[in-house]
């Protein structure tokens, strides 16, 4: 305290020692305080209403939040995400490679795949796949103009509404996401590429070693992005009579009219899940950020910095 | 036979319509060093890019180590080559770039190691005492953990040029490797680029420190627009240039 007091006297006079760090009284923000302040206070009675509110009915909630039904609901939700992301994911990348490539053939089919399903609403694409059976009844593999083919069998019964839902979604996932990874592609310095290559990589150890690891941290953020538009995006499945998680709760008010808690229990269930997968996402925006940004520096920095304070209370 | 560790034979190269070298011939001997100097846009850099395939030659010949460049010659026609060939070949020649080109991603060990275990498939212990034994010959032993960005511009270079040399190339190829260093950081890897012409490597160096060429080159190779303008022992081609171009560049430069 006393240091503190003598402060300007001690910079005028004494010379920090070399190594040795000058005592800092922060910077104080009386306005940024008195802020924070009011809006805690706000958000502090906004809850406390809510939570007191008879008419949201809190126990309805409670019991259903771990119904069946709305179990099911979140769990068919998880797997639609879950396999659409992880197939958009690859078909995108697969999709974003071939937009690169020098082959003009190879590169106009990915940008018209990428024109196409992101063109048309994800909702149409649903029920085109739902009722693929109408326009092909026989699914099969074959050679154009009448060569020999591969029947698999009839439409109706290889794709089931889970299965157009699965379809629909990826596809068109996947078109976003090769955008997407194309643009962390362009982001990586093409001395990379002269260095990958001047090593003896080839193409693809080029890309998967070098390239993608560096794109990563480009595509992350935005892949987030998807992952939860995705989450709440397969709500629209219920078109086709799958009962996700937000159906669900549908079904169960459509019958007792709780309109309002059960959207409430759905919600809870979302924000649980994107809870989780932003945890995930920090996670790997730190694993592929390294030896990028400032990460580093930034720990570098901040070790620095604490040290100098704990210095200087000691000195204090 | 043909001993020579490059040698080119009227090798051209056009980007679109602009022809960039317009008949190159060279050789560069095998264990000795080979400067290439000459001003902005000479080719300097598309020359040495096309020895380590990076570019294709256009017409004329290129050998390195004997091997054509870029194709296979049979009963006298040239047939492209392979990717697969292609990245075979590259790993005749080690190269060091202006701008380092560390991978990012990776530590400096990891750096290191990436090609010897990835491409050419050797085990990842042996390699990773190799690449200890190759950052103690740079002098930076101690920052193998260490990532590309914490480092400076010199150490970056000397970690690349020990990334190069753990292919075990037979040839060096460095494209202004102190260009983009802060002066009192360039003595560095010239040292340690001395070292290395000292242990006997072939190495062709596009450079703008003429000290270094008078002081460890076999040759200096002037280039202008294009073409090879003047060649010779250092002593000769700095020290008492016969073409005015020549005699032009040196006295802007020194
Ligand atoms: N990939 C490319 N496409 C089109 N033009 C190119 C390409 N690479 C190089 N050039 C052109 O070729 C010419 C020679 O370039 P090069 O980099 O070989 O010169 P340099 O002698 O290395 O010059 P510097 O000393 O500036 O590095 C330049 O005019 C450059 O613009
Ligand atoms: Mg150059």
């Amino acid at each position: 305290m006393q240091q503190q007091h003598s402060l300007p006297a001690t910079r005028q006079v004494t010379p920090a020692a070399p190594g040795e760090s000058i005592p800092v009284v922060p910077l104080r923000h009386p306005l940024r305080l008195a802020i924070a302040v009011v809006l805690i206070l706000v958000a502090l009675s906004a809850a406390w209403d809510v939570a007191v509110n008879q008419r949201y009915h809190w126990d309805v909630v409670v019991s259903y939040l771990f119904a069946p039904q709305i179990m099911a609901g979140a769990g068919l939700t998880v797997l639609l995400t879950v396999v659409s992301m992880s197939v958009g994911i690859a078909l995108g990348t697969v999709l974003a490679v071939m937009r690169l490539s020098a082959n003009p053939i190879v590169s106009t089919i990915s940008r018209g795949y990428i024109w196409f399903f992101r063109g048309t609403p994800l909702l149409v694409q649903l029920i085109f796949w739902f009722n693929i059976a109408a326009l092909y009844p026989v699914i099969a593999f074959g050679l154009p103009l009448g060569g020999p083919s591969l029947v698999l069998g009839s439409a109706n019964v290889l794709i089931t509404p889970l299965g157009a839902a699965l379809l629909g979604l990826s596809l068109n996932e996947a078109a976003y996401m090769a955008e997407i990874i194309r643009g962390g592609i362009g982001s990586v310095d093409k001395g990379q590429y002269d260095a990958a290559r001047g090593l003896g990589m080839n193409s693809s150890q080029l890309m998967r070693r070098v390239i993608l690891p560096q794109a990563m941290r480009v595509v992350l953020p935005p892949t987030g992005n998807q992952v939860i538009s995705m989450l709440k995006g397969t709500a629209l499945v219920s078109v086709l009579a799958i009962s996700d998680l937000l159906y669900s709760a549908q079904i169960i008010y459509s019958n007792n009219y709780q309109t309002i808690p059960l959207l409430i229990v759905a919600s809870l269930w979302y924000l649980l899940m994107t809870t989780i997968l932003s945890f995930f996402q920090t996670k790997l925006e730190r694993r592929y950020g390294r030896g990028f940004d400032a990460a580093p520096r930034r720990n570098f920095r901040s070790k620095t910095r604490s040290m100098t304070r704990s210095k200087t209370r000691t000195i204090r | 036979m043909n001993t020579a560790m490059v040698e080119a034979q009227g090798v051209r190269k056009s980007f679109g319509s602009t022809e960039i070298l317009k008949g190159i011939d060279l050789r560069v001997e095998r264990g000795s060093v080979t400067c290439l100097i000459g001003p902005s846009g000479s080719g300097k850099t598309t020359f040495l890019r096309c020895i380590n395939h990076l570019e294709k030659v256009d017409a004329g010949r290129l050998y390195v180590d004997e091997q054509l460049v870029g194709y296979a010659e049979r009963n006298g026609r040239l047939y492209e080559m392979k990717e697969r060939q292609t990245a075979r070949s590259r790993r005749t020649a080690g190269m060091v770039f202006q701008r380092f080109n560390l991978f990012p991603h990776m530590t400096v060990l990891e750096n290191i190691v990436e090609a010897p275990v990835h491409v050419l498939g050797r085990p990842r212990s042996e390699v990773t005492a190799e690449a200890q034994t190759l950052l103690d010959r740079v002098g930076l032993g101690d920052r193998g953990h260490s990532y590309p960005q914490e480092l400076s511009g010199g150490q970056q270079q000397r970690i690349a040029i020990a990334r190069a040399l753990a292919m075990k190339p037979r040839l060096m190829l460095f494209d202004e490797p102190t260009s983009a260093l802060d002066p009192e950081l360039v003595g560095e890897v010239l040292d340690v680029m001395k070292s290395l012409a000292e242990a006997g490597m072939t190495m062709v160096v596009v450079t703008h420190e003429l000290g270094f060429a008078r002081q460890v080159s076999d040759q200096v190779v002037f280039m202008d627009q294009g073409v090879v303008v003047e060649s010779g022992a250092p002593a000769d081609v700095l020290g008492n240039p016969q073409h005015e171009r020549t005699q032009a560049f040196l006295s802007k430069v020194l």
